[in-house]
């Protein structure tokens, strides 16, 4: 077993990984690669950043590409991926064929990788139409939506639609979230990666050196959220809850951290508007992190009494993991994948506004018994369910099973 | 029992280990009514029903689910029906020789709650129930054993998902309906009978996977270190 192996075992379980080795052997030396458009910010990056070198380990050929684009590419892309997730958003005609000439030419760069090799995942829309531009693949092209598509905006959907129809699978994070395709839709929940900066354990001085640099009271409470700033995030909703809260905890410290994504045009206006919200209260400090300030979130987690993730659209909701995984109770949106996550009296509370969320942080903060059983369910939780391994081996499952066509039960010999 | 345990004195196979992977695919078919419900799972693929009975221990769910049947969840937490969720939560699948079975007894308690109850005819579910089916991939481990003491050794470091194949799935590959342990065990005449009690005893129905290996486990340990000698 290799170093980078070993470490896995020691997290998730040496079984776990023998199980990985025995369920790559049919697939080594097959290539594979992974197509988003970052290579930092958000869960996706962060998922590719281990998964493709573990992967690597296990004996399969994975590599990871990022596809490059102009701001108004990005500004497209976001609006897709706001209509997918239901907003009702015109997207200009001059838009979206710029989006199939970024699709093109980026293309046009990973041709001879994507047209050989025998696995291609494309993460989220921004990639979507490369299938369209390598006409002469061999391999199988599985579309990956990590966003909800439950309800999609039906013009800017059918836009997307008419490229992912012509992939061999998709992969959703939740039931829900599938839209009807011609060929199989798998569900595969997200996951996090124990060993990465993220989460990994931190010793204590660096706890301190993270609390005294942003000026945050250890003997006061704390309610953290970290995400992008992003409206579906509701971090105005945030701060109306932790005010209520406040009148009943004068003492409530709140931080809310969002990191910048570079295909994330929005972020800036929605950071205006959290701030106009927050006014000049010293207990609320706003946080806007560099997209590698991996051990700052990591610390700002486990200083948290209590981790919200508030959202009104989620597609899985990593943060709720990563919260989770720190032995933290969650205080999350009764949306997507939070639901899978959130167990209401074992792992936190859903929510669906400011109030309830108000409600549960007072209850929480009463009740440090409850919160530590929680927090030792919610770790629990993760370890057997979201972590890095599983995801890998429903990928590997994914890629077995598509090899042996569509029979519901498949038998590998060797 | 010597003998009978030396595999080159015996036609008895050698007990060979597989693995397996599970993976859940979506159906679109959706419920929003009991009635909906009932009139997907009539129709509803053998897998896709596995899927709703077991699917659940190999993939991604929370160990202290009030139900372990999906059908029983959706019907007490989005149907809010408390009466037909108990009902449907004791329907153990290993008790049915047969799917077929299994959907006829499902069916059975959902059509009588239906006349039973003018709400549920129309009462509308707070989420939609998503039919989900499932591929199964089995693969060969690198692991046998000739003799059955030597399970004593394997079984702790089995795969969760091994123990989930030769304990749970056997029972719909195998014509007895019975686990592969029990299965193997009966080639050896009379012998292990004692062994074959014990292992009938174990319910996988209400434990986690974990907690079935470190069951199974201890039943072997047990026979061959205290019962046998």
């Amino acid at each position: 077993m290799t170093s980078m192996l070993e470490s896995y075992a020691a997290v998730a379980g040496e079984d776990v990984i023998r199980h990985l080795q025995q369920l790559t052997r049919p697939l080594r030396g097959k290539t594979m690669v992974h197509v988003n458009s970052t290579r930092v910010g958000g869960g996706v990056a962060e998922i590719l950043e281990k998964m493709v070198p573990l992967a690597r380990e296990l004996g399969i050929d994975a590599r990871w590409e990022v596809i490059t684009g102009d701001s108004e590419f990005y500004q497209c892309t976001k609006s897709l991926h706001n209509a997918i997730q239901g907003n009702q958003i015109g997207i200009p005609e001059t838009q979206l064929n710029h989006f199939r000439e970024v699709n093109e030419q980026n293309a046009n760069q990973l041709r001879p990788i994507l047209e050989e090799a025998d696995f291609v995942f494309i993460h989220d829309p921004q990639p979507a139409a490369l299938l369209q531009y390598c006409k002469e693949r061999k391999g199988k092209w599985i579309w990956r939506c990590h966003i909800d598509a439950s309800h999609p905006y039906r013009r800017p959907w059918r836009f997307v639609e008419q490229f992912v129809r012509g992939y061999d699978a998709s992969i959703f994070s939740l039931p829900q979230f599938v839209q009807p395709m011609p060929h199989p839709s798998y569900i595969i929940s997200p996951s996090i990666d124990p060993l990465s900066d993220k989460n990994i354990d931190l010793p204590q001085e660096e706890l301190d050196s993270v609390r005294g640099y942003f000026g945050i009271d250890p003997d006061a409470p704390m309610i953290v959220q970290v995400s992008r700033f992003d409206r579906f995030k509701d971090p105005v909703g945030v701060i109306e809850a932790y005010k209520m809260a406040k009148c009943y905890i004068p003492n409530l410290q709140m931080v809310l951290a969002g990191g910048s994504a570079t295909d994330d045009p929005e972020g800036e206006a929605v950071l205006n508007e959290v701030r106009f919200a927050a006014g000049d209260d010293p207990d609320i400090k706003i946080l806007l992190l560099p997209p590698d300030a991996h051990r700052t979130i990591n610390a700002l987690q486990r200083l948290a009494d209590i981790v919200l993730q508030k959202s009104t659209k989620e597609g899985f909701g990593l943060t709720v993991t990563e919260a989770l995984w720190k032995g933290k109770p969650v205080i999350g949106g009764d949306t997507g994948g939070i639901r899978l996550q959130v167990i209401n009296f074992h792992t936190g509370f859903l929510v669906n506004t400011p109030e309830g969320a108000s409600l549960r942080i007072r209850y929480l903060l009463n009740q440090r018994q409850k919160m530590e059983e929680m927090g030792i369910k919610g770790k629990a939780f993760v370890r057997e369910n979201f972590l890095l391994t599983r995801q890998l081996r429903e990928h590997l499952t994914l890629m077995v099973a598509l090899q042996h066509h569509a029979n519901d039960r498949i038998e590998v010999s060797g | 029992m010597n003998a009978v345990n030396d595999p080159t004195q015996t036609d008895i196979p050698r007990f060979v280990f597989k693995d397996c992977a599970l993976i859940a695919i979506a159906t679109h078919k959706r419920a929003a009514t009991l009635k909906e419900l009932r009139d997907h799972i009539e129709t509803l693929s053998p897998d896709s029903l596995y899927y709703h009975f077991w699917g659940n221990l190999l993939l991604p769910h929370f160990e202290e689910a009030e139900y372990i049947n999906d059908f029983a969840s959706w019907v007490r937490h989005s149907l809010h029906d408390a009466k037909l969720a108990e009902q449907l939560a004791v329907l153990d699948p290993t008790f049915y020789n047969n799917p077929e079975d299994l959907r006829y007894r499902l069916l059975e308690y959902i059509d009588d709650r239906l006349e039973e109850s003018e709400y549920l005819q129309w009462s509308q579910a707070s989420q939609r129930f998503q039919f989900i089916r499932s591929q199964i991939v089995v693969f060969e481990s690198r692991t046998s054993v000739a003799a059955p003491q030597e399970m004593v050794g394997v079984i702790p470091l089995l795969s969760t998902n091994s123990i989930f194949y030769h304990f749970i799935d056997s029972r719909r590959r195998t014509e007895s309906n019975i686990d592969d342990f029990r299965q193997w065990l009966g080639f050896f005449g009379g012998t292990y009978q004692p062994l074959i009690d014990q292992l009938s005893k174990i319910d996988p129905y209400f434990v986690t996977l974990t907690q079935l290996r470190q069951q199974l486990a201890a039943t072997f340990q047990h026979y061959f270190t205290e019962t046998v000698s």
